[in-house]
């Protein structure tokens, strides 16, 4: 059995299953043939987009953690809290452990996981050559893909507002519409992205 | 992007060409490359210990889940009562305030979704055990759905943190955080590892000639 050169062939990440790679066309999605998972999409400047929208949510994310949240308002009895607040929210005995991973999930890695996006792609987005360490940052990013859950804390953050809603009054801080937005531009910002041209482009970027 | 062989029927897998896939970016290897030239990933043809993975997260997750549920999620203070809401003691608060969308939202990220998802992994977990060949496509489909969907289950633990920190006014209300918090939350993560663990080609193996 005679196989084409190792570089042109694509395995399915789902299923294993071989495909010649070929280049596509803009605005093209290549799936599996045997379990359909995507194994490459193309798009025109998804790269500069990409980092554009992932330096955006950086930014928004350190107003996120400086401005006031949400304040808390019962018949002149005054509470307000900041994203940081709510972390320190379980900073009690047993909840240690919990506001430690708490500050993970909302603050630190995506925070970390936006940077890893920005050290990996800039050099891509304007066309020279990639930092050292690009591959890992760019593997570092996907790895923490699942565990950073800025977005699930903002539905949290809803149902909160709901349940305390006929208690008392509750304002609305900036920082509150700083996350909002970082959650929507997250969003986006992954579903441009394609795995499979970053990683082509980090490895020709590092041949030549 | 077409297929190495342009039927169907004659598809192969890396494995049985004697190669070795990077699930991260897709470059194939030589069997024997530990490290791929592409991402730096590390390689692995098949995952062999998934399945052990698999059951020991699996375990651990459901064993968590049950404190959860047990133990009070919210302590709640007021100048009235001291009261104590469990996960679906919450919920059903919620619906007597008449707020039945928000209830439903935290019954099916806390209650549905992990016991929809034990079951999920359990079933695709056995069904690899026992190489079964049908509905591979179905089987494959729900294995995305519990992947994605899994971390959902953090909402409830997030409304306990924003109600705490926002709901400190000394005498007259306070909320605090329970010790189910603890437990939920190391449910949910065990078994989104267990998830994680779960090696998708397993399933697609089943019909596959044993290649060493």
């Amino acid at each position: 059995m005679s196989l084409p050169p190792l570089e042109d062939l694509v395995a399915c990440h789902q299923c294993d299953t071989l495909h010649a790679a070929r280049t596509i066309g803009n605005r093209h999605i290549a799936t599996c043939v045997r379990c359909h998972a995507t194994l490459q999409s193309s798009r025109p400047t998804a790269l500069v987009s990409v980092l554009a929208l992932a330096s955006t949510a950086f930014i928004l994310m350190i107003a996120a953690i400086s401005f006031p949240f949400l304040d808390l308002d019962i018949q002149g009895n005054y509470n307000a809290t900041s994203v940081i607040g709510a972390i320190l929210a379980f900073n009690t005995g047993r909840g240690v452990p919990l506001a430690i991973a708490v500050a993970f999930f909302i603050i630190i890695l995506p925070l970390m996981r936006l940077y890893a996006i920005i050290y990996a792609i800039g050099p891509l987005a304007r066309g020279v050559e990639p930092r050292k360490y690009a591959r890992q940052m760019f593997g570092l990013a996907e790895t923490l893909r699942p565990w950073s859950m800025a977005e699930i804390f903002m539905v949290g953050v809803a149902v909160a507002l709901v349940k305390v809603a006929g208690l008392a009054n509750v304002t609305i801080g900036p920082a509150f519409w700083a996350f909002a937005a970082l959650v929507v531009i997250t969003v986006i910002s992954d579903q441009l992205i394609d795995r499979y041209t970053v990683w082509e482009a980090l490895e020709q970027k590092l041949a030549t | 992007m077409g297929s190495a062989r342009a039927e169907t029927g004659d598809l192969i897998t890396a494995r049985e060409a004697g190669l070795v896939a990077c699930r991260r970016c897709g470059q194939v290897h030589w069997r024997g490359t530990q490290v791929c030239l592409r991402c730096d990933g590390a390689l692995q043809s098949r995952d062999e210990k998934s399945l052990q993975k698999v059951w020991a997260w699996l375990i651990a997750g459901i064993v968590a889940f049950f404190p959860a549920n047990i133990y009070p999620m919210l302590l709640t203070n007021t100048l009235i009562e001291r009261s104590e809401s469990t996960i679906l003691g919450g919920v059903v608060e919620l619906m007597n305030y008449g707020n039945y969308g928000i209830a439903g939202i935290v019954f099916v990220a806390s209650i549905v979704i992990p016991v929809g998802k034990f079951l999920a992994i359990g079933y695709l977990a056995v069904s690899v055990h026992r190489k079964d060949r049908k509905r591979m496509h179905q089987r494959h489909r729900l294995y995305e759905v519990v992947e994605f969907i899994g971390r959902w289950s953090m909402i409830d633990v997030f409304v306990v943190a924003i109600l705490s920190a926002l709901v400190q006014l000394n005498a007259i209300a306070s909320i605090n955080p329970g010790i189910a918090a603890v437990s939920f939350a190391l449910s949910v993560v065990f078994t989104m590892l267990s998830a994680q663990s779960f090696d998708p080609r397993l399933i697609w193996d089943a019909d596959r000639k044993d290649t060493p």
